[in-house]
């Protein structure tokens, strides 16, 4: 009987169309626009100007407080421009562009291919290291690292674990450097176990990924204290809690963090970057991207530069289809739709979807049947269909007990909502509106 | 079977009987004293419950004023100076004079001259879109024409306009209640006080993009190229992060910075048409103008005043 998680989850169709489509590189765009602001927390102090000339890998923005990560060139050039650009959802963000000239190398990257498995550094130089080249979570939550890996007093990791589970329709970079980049997630799990002090990991793979689980099984028989757990597939596994909850059977408090359960979660992108920056001295610049969508040409999996414009990305792949009625930034169930094309690929930008008019089309929405559907599938164990009320009547001082701030934003209940509710807009808003009266409290 | 009647009717009277006494005493016991003056101020407040003085309904409001030392902070904003002299007076206290305020909606994005660059399809509610994106034009700061505004309003007085798909206050049945305001994902409705004959000048904008990217946005943006600032005689216009503001308690009504705006983000509400100029009246209302810069600014208003 294969693991998975206790409470709630769907089962969407999984699409996954890119599955066989290696990992490609994208050819360098004329210009990139790379925000400062690509993770979680406050956005990094831009520390280029107009005219500066810059290397691939120099470092283009510093962190600028505990929870901030530093931003990198990813091309060779000039910067054109230090400015506010649009970001996919629209809003004007510090950005900087840079003119493509060339592809020249930050000179201590180390660009040869040669497997390196020693690794000799303390924890906190592992965790320095991780800080200096940016990296953040891959999945998409973009939490930076280096902050995850450093355990607060009082408090211990006990093991790791490493989210293949890749559980968004379309979505399959993930799938591929598993399959072809093996060796160095493996590498870059083991450090990940040195910085936190912890001598057990765990790969949480979907069933879906046959060839994955058994190449990376296979892979891990010469790395001691990897271990690969197949998982049963069900959305929203890769979250974070559902993970833990579907490997050792832990459930995090309403509130608190994995690590009080004593786990640390980590992406499969992101043991790839952190093998990349400690062995190979090369920051976060470039990510594997899936261009996916049922009407687009050929679906790809492309390796592409922070800050290359998705349509280019769209016209590597065919060509943005005649069809398409939406383009989603992510995947089709937490993914966001852009705004304009030209939006810049950022640290958490994992896939890009063309949705056909067909698919993206919301159906009218209905009253509530009261048929608790939301309820049943909801992984957090909330009543969707109370909050979207309660939500809708702006009940937010009544609504904090009724835990809108533990949702994952996973849409399970948008997804399976009988009567086409939009459940989860609402409850966003109750969880950003929530948020501020549990802050203006402290 | 009569008397099975009977003794159930006596039972049941000598249980009523009992518990009413039982009643009676409690009642005596946990008596709570309400002070009678409450139902009277209630009265006399208009009975909208909008929750615009910051209390949940009148009784709310009712209790405070008549508990209230001073009623400084205490403003029915639909009942305005009115009923606020009256319930002062019946309670013996100074009342506060306020100036009736009104909701003013500061973008003017219609659709033809904020072209849209995307379609959303999502719920029909600003704060929602709000949460997702920037909006569906090129401006991420104006209206998202949703009603949120509409929703939240008591009393009838905002409505999407159909046509330019931007909220329209209807000023004589505004409290000032600032239900709209709070629902406003953007904070574009702002209480601006009502002026003299209700004539007031105001920027309708609140996009601080630089310049060129306000005006590619839309037509009739703030550019924040500081004209209206070097114009006003008296000081009352602001420029800050790209964006023009007048302070309502400074400004003298003048207009000129009406006609100095470039993109015409300045508006003016309620003023008469002003006179079609020709060539040579034009030019000695420009000596004139140029004349009474000089002067004193309460003497200019007042010229102005009789002008009209």
């Amino acid at each position: 009987m294969l693991k998975t998680f206790k409470i709630g989850g769907v089962h969407p169709c999984d699409n996954k169309l890119s599955r066989g489509a290696s990992i490609e590189i994208l050819p360098l765009p004329a210009k990139v626009v790379i925000p400062a602001a690509q993770h979680i927390g406050a956005p990094a102090t831009i520390t280029v100007q107009k005219g500066d000339r810059v290397k691939v890998g120099d470092i283009i923005a510093t962190a600028s407080g505990f929870v901030s990560a530093n931003v990198h060139a990813s091309v060779s050039g000039v910067v054109q421009a230090v400015d506010m650009q649009k970001d996919a959802m629209g809003i004007a963000r510090q950005s900087v562009t840079i003119a493509v000239e060339g592809d020249e190398w930050n000179e201590t990257i180390d660009r040869s291919n040669d497997l390196i498995t020693e690794c000799n550094l303390s924890p906190k130089e592992i965790i320095d290291k991780i800080a200096a080249a940016g990296i953040v979570g891959m999945g998409g939550a973009t939490f930076p690292t280096q902050v995850k890996l450093s355990v607060p007093p009082g408090k211990k990791a006990e093991f790791l674990i490493i989210n293949g589970v890749e559980c968004e329709p379309y979505l399959t970079a993930d799938h591929r450097v598993m399959l072809e980049k093996a060796p160095q997630v493996l590498v870059g799990i083991r450090i990940l176990c040195k910085a936190l002090g912890v001598n057990h990991a765990f790969i949480g793979i979907e069933n879906n990924k046959q060839d994955a689980i058994e190449h990376l099984t296979k892979e891990a028989a010469s790395y001691p204290g990897i271990t690969v757990v197949p998982l049963k597939v069900k959305y929203p596994q890769g979250g974070e809690k559902q993970l833990i909850d579907a490997i050792v059977g832990r459930q995090v408090p309403s509130g608190a963090l994995p690590i009080d359960v004593g786990a640390v979660v980590q992406n499969i992108g992101t043991a790839l970057a952190v093998y990349e920056a400690v062995q190979k001295n090369k920051p976060l610049f470039e990510r594997v991207v899936t261009v996916t969508g049922k009407d687009l040409a050929t679906p790809k999996n492309l390796l592409v530069r922070i800050g290359t414009p998705i349509s280019s990305l769209l016209e590597y792949c065919g060509g943005i289809p005649d069809s398409t009625g939406k383009i989603i930034n992510g995947g089709p169930m937490m993914g966001r739709s852009l705004c304009y094309p030209e939006a810049p690929v950022t640290k958490g930008t994992s896939g890009v979807l063309c949705m056909n008019e067909q698919e993206s089309l919301r159906e009218t929405d209905t009253p509530c049947i009261r048929c608790a559907k939301c309820v049943s599938v909801c992984p957090m164990g909330l009543e969707p269909y109370l909050i979207n009320v309660m939500s809708r009547k702006k009940m937010f001082a009544e609504l904090e007990e009724h835990k809108p701030t533990d949702c994952i934003e996973c849409g399970s209940c948008s997804f399976t909502c009988p009567a086409h509710i939009p459940l989860l807009d609402r409850i966003r808003v109750a969880k950003s509106e929530v948020m501020k009266i549990i802050r203006s409290r402290k | 079977m009569n008397e099975t009647l009977l003794f159930t009717i006596l039972t049941l009277c000598a249980l009523g009987v009992l518990a009413a006494i039982i009643l009676y005493f409690v009642a005596q016991k946990f008596k709570v004293y309400e002070d009678p003056r409450i139902d009277d101020v209630e009265g006399m407040l208009p009975g909208a419950n909008c929750g615009g003085c910051g209390f949940p309904g009148c009784r709310g409001m009712a209790d405070a004023l008549v508990k209230a030392d001073n009623l400084d902070n205490l403003y029915c904003p639909v009942g305005g100076s009115a009923t606020m002299n009256s319930i002062a007076s019946y309670l013996g206290k100074a009342a506060v004079e306020k100036e009736p305020q009104v909701a003013v909606v500061r973008c003017s994005g219609a659709c033809d001259k904020r072209p849209k660059t995307n379609h959303y399809d999502g719920t029909k509610s600003c704060v929602v879109a709000a949460s997702l994106y920037a909006g569906d034009t090129a401006c991420s700061w104006g209206c998202l024409g949703l009603g949120d505004c509409e929703l939240a309003c008591n009393f009838d007085a905002i409505h999407i306009n159909p046509a330019t798909g931007l909220p329209e206050v209807d000023e004589e049945k505004c409290t000032a209640c600032g239900a709209c305001v709070k629902a406003c994902p953007k904070m574009i409705i702002e209480l601006r006080k009502k002026g003299i004959k209700n004539r007031r000048v105001f920027v309708s904008c609140v996009n601080k993009d630089k310049g060129g990217i306000a005006r590619k946005a839309c037509s009739v943006a703030c550019i924040g190229c500081g004209k209206c600032v070097k114009t006003c005689p008296f000081g009352a216009i602001t420029l800050e992060n790209n964006l023009a503001y007048i302070d309502p308690a400074v400004c003298k009504l003048c207009r000129k910075c009406v006609a100095e705006c470039p993109t015409g983000a300045i508006h003016e509400v309620n003023f008469p048409p002003r006179p079609v100029k020709t060539e040579t009246e034009s030019t000695s209302e420009q000596k004139k103008s140029t004349l009474s810069e000089g002067n004193n600014p309460t003497r200019n208003e007042q010229k102005t005043e009789t002008q009209e």
